[in-house]
């Protein structure tokens, strides 16, 4: 393991490496337009760049079944549901001045160091760590499935029961409109107490 | 690979949701700046799961089963955040989060407590009628 580790330098990267970091800059890329854009609806469809091309990372790390779940999961519904949001509380279609606050350059001052630090730490402390992707993939789904089903499978029962929570709670808060509506002449007593 | 390479990145999008969740205005924006920053974990718990899953003798794959776990509670925060939004938006009539101080302490509470119960108290008094 010593002598792999004294093999691999940074300045003789492997083909994985260079798609690696292709498919990064362009999931960095996508991931910085998502969050500086003016055009909300842009915001939403440069996420799936970014989520897409982290899907295409962990192909390249060999954990394919969690690559699948995350184009079907977060590229297919959780876009969805954004754009749907943006869609049902009328988000301005073009150019939009003011979708960012005034404290831009605050948040860019916080976000700069905590890379600088970040970066600067993951990369002292990982620096010889050689990660071996040849071999049986870390990730098929029969790997993922025989783990999963084998030895987190009460946290998998009860991550069933928080999605029905979510799911109820989700149709509760939608609802309230009509509850309202229903319980109107209740209004005034509530208004005396605020 | 060098398991710097997924480090950096999980490093700098972990740091461009910091970025999106300061600096945006609209609330759908911030939850989308929240995903980047939960899809930034799950790129470290892949990476350091396969490095492990070589090195260490059992691992029972806890990396991804935990990078399974979160993916299934962001799907259901942001269902539940954009329930929350909706309900705010439908309420206020803005999903604005600069707009939403009515817990907000100092000499600004004047401004928007006059706005925000007079609206609601307004819409409420025209849902009977």
């Amino acid at each position: 393991m010593t002598f792999a580790q004294a093999q691999h330098g940074f300045l003789s990267p492997t083909g994985v490496e260079i798609a690696f970091l292709l498919v990064g800059l362009v999931t960095l890329g996508a991931a910085l337009i998502t969050v500086t854009t003016r055009q909300l609806v842009h915001a939403a469809l440069w996420l799936v760049v970014a989520l897409g091309g982290l899907a295409v990372e962990y192909l390249l790390l060999t954990a394919e079944f969690i690559a699948w779940v995350q184009v079907l999961i977060y590229v297919g519904s959780v876009v969805v549901l954004l754009l749907f949001g943006l869609m049902l509380t009328k988000a301005p279609i073009g150019h939009s001045p003011d979708a960012d606050s005034g404290n831009r350059w605050a948040a860019l001052t916080v976000a700069v160091a905590a890379a600088v630090a970040l970066v600067w730490v993951v990369t002292d402390a990982f620096r010889t760590t050689w990660l071996d992707l040849d071999g049986p993939a870390a990730g098929t789904t029969a790997v993922t499935g025989a783990s999963l089903f084998r030895h987190w499978v009460l946290p998998f029962e009860a991550l069933s029961v928080l999605l029905l929570a979510a799911l109820v709670g989700a149709i509760v808060l939608s609802r309230k409109a009509r509850a309202d509506e229903a319980a109107a002449p209740a209004a005034p007593a509530k208004e005396g107490v605020r | 690979m060098h398991l710097a390479y997924p480090a950096v990145l999980s490093a700098l999008l972990f740091c461009t949701g910091l970025y999106g969740v300061l600096a945006r205005r609209n609330a759908i924006l911030v939850l989308m700046s929240v995903e980047l920053m939960l899809n930034a974990v799950n790129l470290n718990l892949v990476a350091f799961d396969v490095w492990l899953s070589r090195t260490a003798k059992d691992t029972l794959h806890s990396g991804q089963a935990l990078t399974l776990f979160t993916i299934a509670i962001a799907a259901a925060e942001i269902g539940i955040g954009l329930a929350i939004v909706l309900a705010v938006y439908r309420n206020r009539g803005t999903s604005d989060i600069d707009k939403l101080r009515d817990t907000a302490e100092g000499p600004e509470t004047a401004d928007p407590d006059t706005e925000g119960p007079g609206t609601s108290a307004a819409e409420k008094a025209e849902a009977p009628a």
